[in-house]
């Protein structure tokens, strides 16, 4: 048994491809399976009753749900007096739907015309959630991109820059929400402000931070090629950090989104944040879920998007495993055809 | 070979070639000097010198190595003839011109390779001459003359890391040489490399630099390669770092890994020897307070 210290939890290498696909499909598994076992097993949980035929206890209706305390006690009571017993089956709570009237919600909440006429469909609230979205993280990165990579590069700048910006990101950016709508209204502009607020102060350190990281040899390397100014700026201190630049943003526009829903809550109520809010009212449960998770795969989708991007973008990041391919090629044709190697290991 | 042995002067014994030469490079123009500098750090209140009133000429396609315990300062010296650091004290002239941080004149070469990750190989030697404004379609041509030179003319296409240790250093010679600089100060370029292709980068290096009219200042710790490359081998020591000697290598050229045994090359190592690993007194050694772990007549000596 040579292969017996087999490294399967991962612990020394990564796992192989096919391990890695089979846990990714099973950590989005696992939590529903959790939530089928709660919804469809009668015996876990299920807190409450709902009466199917309310016999002769005085409050009960049909479909109404009561704790099975009560609905045991009122039990007691109508046995004890001899009347005809309740009946009722085990249910959750409506605030949690069972997974198949979620999955079910997702189709039919895209169909389902608004209730009153100037309501929005669905998909209308999530396009005017995420137009907010991008103008508030283009307007953010408009300014933070270059600000960063300035502070990052010149501690003059940063000097200059960042205890304002450090002090500033403290400030927790729904707290704006009256100022900006006093300000730009009641309509999109206070909320794309609110991203903004939310993501700009981040965005500067976070980027300063990653661009003070370039290796200084590489910095030192380029000078003694003649390399200075803004060339020295725009032709290594970009391109070295635009990588982990590129991760940056991706992971910004993820607390973007977080932002979003604050945001959006300013002023008149729109977007996602409105549906989800009127559907609650009505106690549309399954479309409130369908509509949150809706959220999570635009993000979830667009990070693998941006991710799949990145490795296109920047070839140079494809690190290879080991030695490459061409390097041990090389070890067999190094002897140059204009070089004669003249010496041999000592 | 026993009073030779016994010779402590032996290594100053050139052969009458070597000599020859030695003069011929002495006629030559100075093309860096370093005149009385010193480099300390710290804040007032604790400076610390590196090293002070370091001298040297360095001649026109001469070869100097600068070989010393690690805290002489050698590195440092590379670095501020490069412009990277800031002396304390003296000057460095480069064509009698002061120097004043770093530039295109002096080309210099890391240990840590220091080659662009995101620039193809092409682009990354093409890189100084771009700065210097060359156009792009002459830089690239300029750029595959120098590949095909270090020999790397199949992998311009290539990225960086998907080169070997010894061939990202060739591609980052040729960088460094086609910016045309008046000297190329390398310091210990191929330190991270293997034995094996450490001796190769070393027979590269010579047979670049004969074809090249450049001047090179090799900073290393290692012996043999101080002993095998150069012209001139400034010796430091440290604490505080100086010139210790200047020796002239009286190895004579070609070299070749025959000279290894060789009278002048046993000479000059043996010199280098005394200054970098002075005989050290037996009493030194301290005694570990160790007690014996093993069984009694368990004995590994």
């Amino acid at each position: 048994m040579a292969t017996a210290h087999r490294d399967w939890l991962g612990l020394k290498a990564e796992l192989p491809r096919k391990r890695r696909m089979q846990l990714t499909l099973l950590s989005f598994l696992l939590p529903l399976g959790l939530w089928c076992v709660v919804s469809y097993v009668p015996w876990i949980w299920h807190p409450l009753v709902r009466i199917t035929s309310p016999g002769e206890v005085d409050y009960f209706t049909e479909d109404l749900d009561v704790p099975r305390s009560a609905f045991a006690s009122e039990c007691a009571k109508a046995r004890a007096a001899g009347q005809t017993l309740p009946e009722g089956v085990r249910v959750n709570p409506v605030y949690l739907p069972p997974p198949h009237a979620v999955a079910r919600a997702f189709v039919t909440a895209f169909q389902t015309p608004p209730r009153l006429p100037n309501e929005p469909w669905l998909h209308q609230s999530l396009g005017h959630s995420i137009r907010t979205i991008v103008w508030g993280f283009v307007a953010s990165s408009l300014l933070g991109l270059p600000l960063g990579i300035l502070c990052g590069t010149y501690r003059f700048a940063a000097r200059l820059q960042e205890p304002f910006i450090e002090f500033f990101r403290y400030l927790p950016a729904p707290a704006f929400g009256a100022l900006c709508v006093a300000v730009l209204g009641i309509d999109d502009a206070p909320k794309v402000a609110i991203i903004f607020v939310g993501t700009f102060f981040q965005q500067v350190l976070v980027i300063s931070n990653t661009v003070r990281k370039v290796d200084p040899a590489l910095i030192e390397a380029s000078q003694t090629l003649g390399a200075r100014g803004w060339k020295l700026v725009r032709r290594v201190i970009i391109p070295a950090s635009v990588s982990e630049i590129y991760t940056d943003m991706r992971i910004l526009l993820g607390w973007a989104w977080t932002y979003l829903i604050v945001a959006e809550v300013v002023g008149t109520m729109s977007g996602i944040t409105y549906f989800i809010n009127q559907q609650a009212r009505y106690r549309n449960f399954d479309n409130v879920y369908a509509a949150i998770a809706m959220i999570g795969i635009i993000g979830f989708s667009s990070d693998l998007f941006l991710a799949w991007l990145g490795g296109v973008l920047f070839p140079w990041k494809r690190k290879s495993r080991g030695t490459s391919g061409i390097a041990r090629h090389s070890l067999s044709t190094s002897a140059s055809p204009s070089l004669e190697a003249t010496i041999q290991t000592p | 070979m026993s009073d030779r042995n016994s010779d402590p002067e032996a290594y100053l014994r050139q052969p009458a070639g070597v000599a020859e030469r030695f003069e011929r490079i002495r006629q030559r123009p100075v093309i860096l000097s370093v005149r009385n500098l010193s480099k300390d750090f710290g804040s007032d209140g604790h400076r610390r010198p590196v090293f002070e009133g370091l001298t040297l000429d360095i001649h026109r396609r001469e070869f100097i190595c600068a070989i010393g315990p690690s805290g002489c300062g050698k590195s440092t010296l590379a670095r501020i003839v490069a412009g990277l650091d800031e002396a304390s004290g003296g000057e460095v002239l480069l064509d009698g011109a002061l120097v004043n941080g770093p530039g295109p004149d002096r080309g210099m070469v890391f240990q840590g390779y220091t080659l662009f990750p995101w620039l193809t190989v092409k682009a990354n030697v093409m890189f100084g001459l771009e700065m210097g404004g060359q156009a792009p379609a002459i830089a690239e041509q300029e750029a595959r003359q120098w590949l095909d030179m270090v020999g790397l003319g199949k992998f311009e296409n290539a990225y960086p890391h998907e080169l070997s240790g010894g061939m990202k250093q060739r591609v980052a010679i040729a960088r460094a040489l086609a910016n045309g600089p008046r000297i190329l100060i390398m310091d210990e370029p191929f330190g991270a490399l293997d034995a094996q292709t450490r001796a190769q980068m070393q027979g590269y290096l010579l047979q670049i630099w004969r074809k090249v009219d450049v001047t090179i200042l090799f900073i290393t710790h290692d012996l043999d390669e101080a002993a095998y490359l150069s012209d001139r081998i400034l010796v430091m020591g440290a604490n505080p770092g100086r010139v210790v000697e200047v020796i002239e290598n009286p190895v004579p050229r070609p070299r070749s890994a025959e000279q290894f045994q060789s009278p002048e090359f046993l000479a000059l190592k043996r010199r280098l020897e005394e200054h970098i690993h002075p005989p050290m007194e037996i009493e030194e050694v301290d005694l570990l307070p160790m007690v014996k772990l093993t069984h009694a007549d368990d004995e590994v000596e």
